[in-house]
């Protein structure tokens, strides 16, 4: 058995050198694609094997450089980071894949895969670590690099689109080193587990609640939550349907994350003032985003409004606070990513066929795409909650939560959200697959209508998550309950943390 | 016009500051300096070339692309923290031996040296690709930058 210090680190080491490999191997294709695609099946297979070690060892903590604790930079794994960084080796290993099947080849030689395997190593790391600072750092690495593959192309909608990404995650930014400099300055400390120790003690719970706020605007800038939510539908769609699958299932993901573990382990004083605001967030957030997906009629701007309305599900569970919510949270999180990956690679794949994102200009595709229908119709229902699938587990135990904490306006808001997800799904299946094609469409004689190979392994793999996780839903939510055990009692992860002080 | 001032002061001061840099690289673990500051000042010669000689000029005597650069800092930097996990102990815990010298006590060589050699062309290959990439354009005949 590899020691844990080895664990913990190896996701972010194997990404990191491989990208930095992959840059100085020759321009080509092939080794670039090969060498992401072990990566990332290396990373799955580490958090596969930090999952099992802290399901059976309890919270893994190692202190990189071999400095103790609050002063080294400490590396953590409980069983939200183990799951979170399993699910990002899947995440990487199908977009890898999708790439390598849908990118031109000259794309692929290019700095591509090293982008998305720094984005990948970046994502990790914010999820492995424990400190604020290197938390704040990893999610630099991730933005630059998301950055970079936004704009990769360099079309005129791409560099609009990354202006206005990369300004405002800027922003956010500064809002985030302001507010790590601030805790600093009050507590004097950034490790999260020594800040979850000395915070109480410091009796100053005014300042703190207004600490808490920097970071609460700053990771709800990350995470596209209710009023700062821009950025995200108005880039997303605009780089191909690989990285926005990758950004989709990671980046805002990274912010519900750090929003979790901030206001578990460290801002738990004033919890009825952030719980209350965490949920009018949650609402809110849910509403505007399923709204404004209903009047979208790009494919892919539909699916980014409908990322943020998933997003206020997971700041609502937040915001109820008990172990119930923060198991659905879990569960839902999981879930979600799979459900709108799944969506979004069937868009790309849909587009190859249609050479298009515009539901107008599409129709047909149950008759001449059958299996692409049905991939697209489970995940659909997954996401607006139709049982057997993952979604509706997922979402009947946040609406649950939510009922038994006697908080009906979420319970209800979520329900009626639920039905305008399904509406929209709806949506898109009646434009794109049922209706007969338009009639003014630019026949071009010679156009390949086919898919090309292996476009479909990865929307099939996903899909098969989805079912598998809705059928077997059960030892994911018992998984989930236990997460939620660890976030919602942390004195096992500063035991973990800080076993060699006295 | 030929700007010989400017030509004659790049041209002398580039070993210079090269050099500066190295020591800075080299001193800086235990007192001020180090691979990031190093770096630093490496790109600042290369640019000084730029300014001087353009922007083809800079980009021949980095000789290597500089992203590759960056790209072959960074592994440096990572293996330097694998011996340690080889030992069983954290990545990027320091190792430090002695070199025998013959005409002096022995030198202190570790792996946070090379970590620093790895900080120093990290920096190094990033700033000199934003130098290059900011001036790309401003040449009527922009050179094939190869990869």
């Amino acid at each position: 058995m590899m020691p844990s210090s080895a664990l913990l680190s190896l996701p972010m080491i194997l990404c990191l050198g491989a990208a930095a490999a992959g840059q100085l191997t020759p321009s080509r294709a092939w080794p670039r694609r090969w060498l992401a695609l072990m990566t990332m099946v290396s990373v799955t297979a580490v958090g596969a094997l930090l999952l099992v070690t802290v399901r059976r060892n309890g919270i893994q903590a190692a202190q990189m450089g071999g400095w103790a604790a609050p002063f080294g930079i400490t590396l953590v794994a409980d069983l939200l980071s183990a799951l979170m960084v399993l699910v990002t080796g899947l995440m990487g290993l199908t977009v890898v894949s999708f790439s390598a099947a849908t990118l031109p080849a000259s794309r692929e030689a290019g700095a591509y895969y090293p982008l998305v395997l720094v984005l990948v190593g970046g994502v990790c790391g914010a999820f492995l670590t424990g400190d604020l600072f290197n938390l704040f750092v990893w999610i630099e690495v991730m933005l630059g690099a998301s950055f970079v593959l936004l704009a990769l192309e360099a079309r005129q909608e791409q560099l609009e689109a990354s202006i206005k990404y990369m300004s405002l995650s800027l922003i956010g930014s500064v809002v985030l080193l302001c507010a790590v400099g601030l805790l600093y300055g009050v507590a004097g400390t950034l490790n999260l587990a020594d800040l979850s120790v000395t915070v109480p003690g410091l009796g100053t719970p005014r300042l703190m609640t207004a600490v808490s706020m920097f970071f609460l605007v700053a990771f709800a800038l990350k995470a596209g939550a209710f009023p700062l939510f821009f950025w995200l539908p108005a880039s997303y769609h605009t780089p191909p349907a690989a990285v926005t699958t990758l950004f989709s299932a990671l980046l805002t993901k990274v912010g519900v994350y750090a929003l979790a573990r901030v206001f578990t382990l460290v801002f738990t004083q004033d919890a009825r003032f952030t719980s209350t605001l965490l949920l009018v967030m949650g609402g809110l957030t849910m509403v505007t985003g399923v709204l404004g997906a209903v009047a979208q009629y790009d494919v892919r701007r539909l699916l980014s409004f409908h990322i943020i309305s998933q997003i206020g599900y997971l700041i609502a569970a937040l915001g109820l606070m008990t172990r119930g919510a923060l198991a659905a949270l879990i569960a839902f999180l999981i879930h979600y990513i799979f459900a709108k990956s799944a969506l979004f690679l069937v868009s790309g794949a849909t587009a190859r066929v249609t050479r298009t994102y515009d539901l107008h200009q599409m129709g047909n595709l149950y008759r001449t795409q059958p299996l692409l229908a049905a991939l697209f119709f489970i995940p659909a229902l997954s996401l607006a909650g139709v049982p057997p699938f993952s979604g509706f587990f997922a979402k009947l135990a946040i609406i649950q939560a939510a009922l038994r904490t006697q908080h009906w306006v979420i319970a209800g808001t979520a329900v009626v959200v639920g039905l305008l997800t399904l509406f929209s799904m709806m949506k898109i299946w009646r434009e794109a697959f049922w209706k007969a094609p338009p009639e003014n469409q630019p026949q071009e004689p010679n156009r390949p209508l086919s898919l090309g190979d292996g476009v479909l392994g990865p929307c099939i793999a996903m899909t098969t998550f989805m079912v598998v996780l809705g059928v077997g839903a059960e030892p994911l939510l018992e998984l989930a309950d236990a997460a939620a055990g660890q976030l919602i009692d942390p004195t096992e992860y500063v035991r973990a943390v800080l076993r060699e002080r006295p | 016009m030929n700007p010989v001032v400017m030509h004659t002061v790049a041209r002398m001061m580039a070993p210079v500051l090269l050099l500066v840099s190295l020591v800075l690289a080299v001193r800086g673990h235990d007192i001020p300096g180090g691979g990031f500051v190093g770096g630093l000042l490496a790109a600042a010669a290369f640019a000084l070339q730029m300014v001087a000689f353009g922007r083809s000029a800079a980009r021949r005597q980095l000789r290597v692309h500089p992203t590759r650069l960056a790209a072959a800092g960074l592994l440096v930097a990572l293996l330097s923290g694998v011996p340690a996990m080889l030992e069983g102990r954290s990545f990027l815990s320091s190792l430090w031996g002695q070199v025998p010298l013959p005409w002096s006590d022995g030198l202190k060589v570790g792996t946070p040296q090379l970590f620093d050699v790895g900080v120093y062309l990290a920096v190094l290959g990033t700033a000199m690709s934003f130098i290059l990439g900011m001036s790309r354009g401003e040449e009527t005949t922009a050179p094939e930058l190869g990869r």
